[in-house]
């Protein structure tokens, strides 16, 4: 029984924080609820003219409103696990940072240079 | 670490009585947290071959021909409060309370099947129109992605209906708080997944 007891206090020693509170789901909520409803009102009301810009704006908000949902909800700090939730989610970030930079600006370059009539071919060698 | 075990020569001696005890399901947490990163990576894969395709219409519909942001926008505030209704479902938890937990889990569950119902309403009316999956690379990327998504949803609702009857069954019980610990990130995880999903395919489709 007494290991019992001491294995909860030691899952809510380290998950302890995977709780959370009211507070800081409330303020994860309301601080979602805007990061969502501003890109939404940008796109749909156009209010900037450029679109390259909106994009870059867009994509931004998104990138802060991962990080609210992963402090807020999903209760990452430095500290669960001793350290290797953190790790585990830093390897996996480079890893998709890989993925989709490389699969994108090959896959540009391979359609840029697949374009018909780019290359005069009397100039090739 | 033992030597002992590695030395040619000698009988190699197993450690097992050095293995200490490992509360029950002390590092399922982590394990679990490994598999949504996993599960991050399927979606990356994902995500990239729509950012290659995206844009292969094939003479076929574009995004700004299928998507309605209005539904999608009804989409998102569904799976948004899905997420604070779990989140109140994990609080109250803590406290024991095991009615209220069942409750806010029931409103998370409805609100997370008013999710996939607008989305197949979106798909079928899609697809009414032509836009199937086989039409162009982008469609098949968008149905690929969004589909994978929305498949994690439903097996989220499963997983769920599921814990509602081993809470009914056999109270709050530690292992029943473990589960619902795993199905909270797994939620969490759908709902960061889902904004690369509206940014990236709907607001960033509704760009170009």
């Amino acid at each position: 029984m007494s290991a019992h007891d001491h294995a909860e206090g030691h899952g809510r020693a380290h998950g302890g924080a995977a709780h959370g509170s009211f507070k800081g789901y409330l303020i994860g909520f309301v601080l979602s609820v805007i990061l969502t409803a501003i890109p939404f009102w940008l796109v749909m009301s156009g209010a900037i003219d450029n679109k390259q810009a909106t994009a870059i704006v867009i994509m931004a908000f998104a990138v802060v409103q991962i990080v609210v949902h992963m402090v807020f909800f999903l209760h990452m700090n430095t500290a669960s696990e001793g350290g290797w939730s953190m790790l585990a989610l830093i390897f996996t970030l480079i890893l998709v940072v890989i993925v989709l930079t490389g699969s994108l600006w090959v896959m540009y370059h391979l359609n840029a240079n697949m374009m018909p009539g780019l290359h005069d071919m009397r100039e090739m060698p | 670490m033992d030597s002992s075990a590695t030395t040619a020569g000698t009988e190699p001696v197993f450690h097992l009585e050095e293995e200490h005890a490992h509360a029950e399901g002390s590092s399922t947490m982590l394990g679990f947290w490994l598999y949504l990163m996993s599960d991050c990576l399927i979606f990356a894969m994902l995500f990239a071959a729509y950012g290659v395709l995206g844009a292969n219409y094939a003479a076929g519909p574009a995004p700004k021909d299928l998507f309605d942001l209005d539904l999608v926008a009804i989409n998102t505030t569904m799976l948004l409060l899905s997420s604070i209704t779990y989140g109140f479902a994990m609080l109250t938890m803590d406290k024991g309370r095991v009615a209220a937990t069942q409750a806010w889990l029931a409103v998370t569950g409805l609100f997370g099947l008013a999710f996939l119902s607008i989305e197949l309403y979106e798909f079928a009316h899609m697809i009414h129109e032509g836009a199937t999956p086989q039409r162009s690379a982008f469609l098949s990327s968008f149905f690929t992605l969004v589909g994978t998504h929305g498949l994690h949803v439903t097996f989220g609702i499963v997983w769920l209906v599921t814990l509602m009857t081993q809470v009914a069954r056999f109270g709050l019980i530690e292992a029943n708080r473990r589960r619902l610990m795993c199905l909270s990130m797994f939620w969490h995880f759908l709902d960061v997944v889902w904004i690369g999903v509206f940014t990236f395919v709907y607001l960033m489709g509704m760009l170009r």
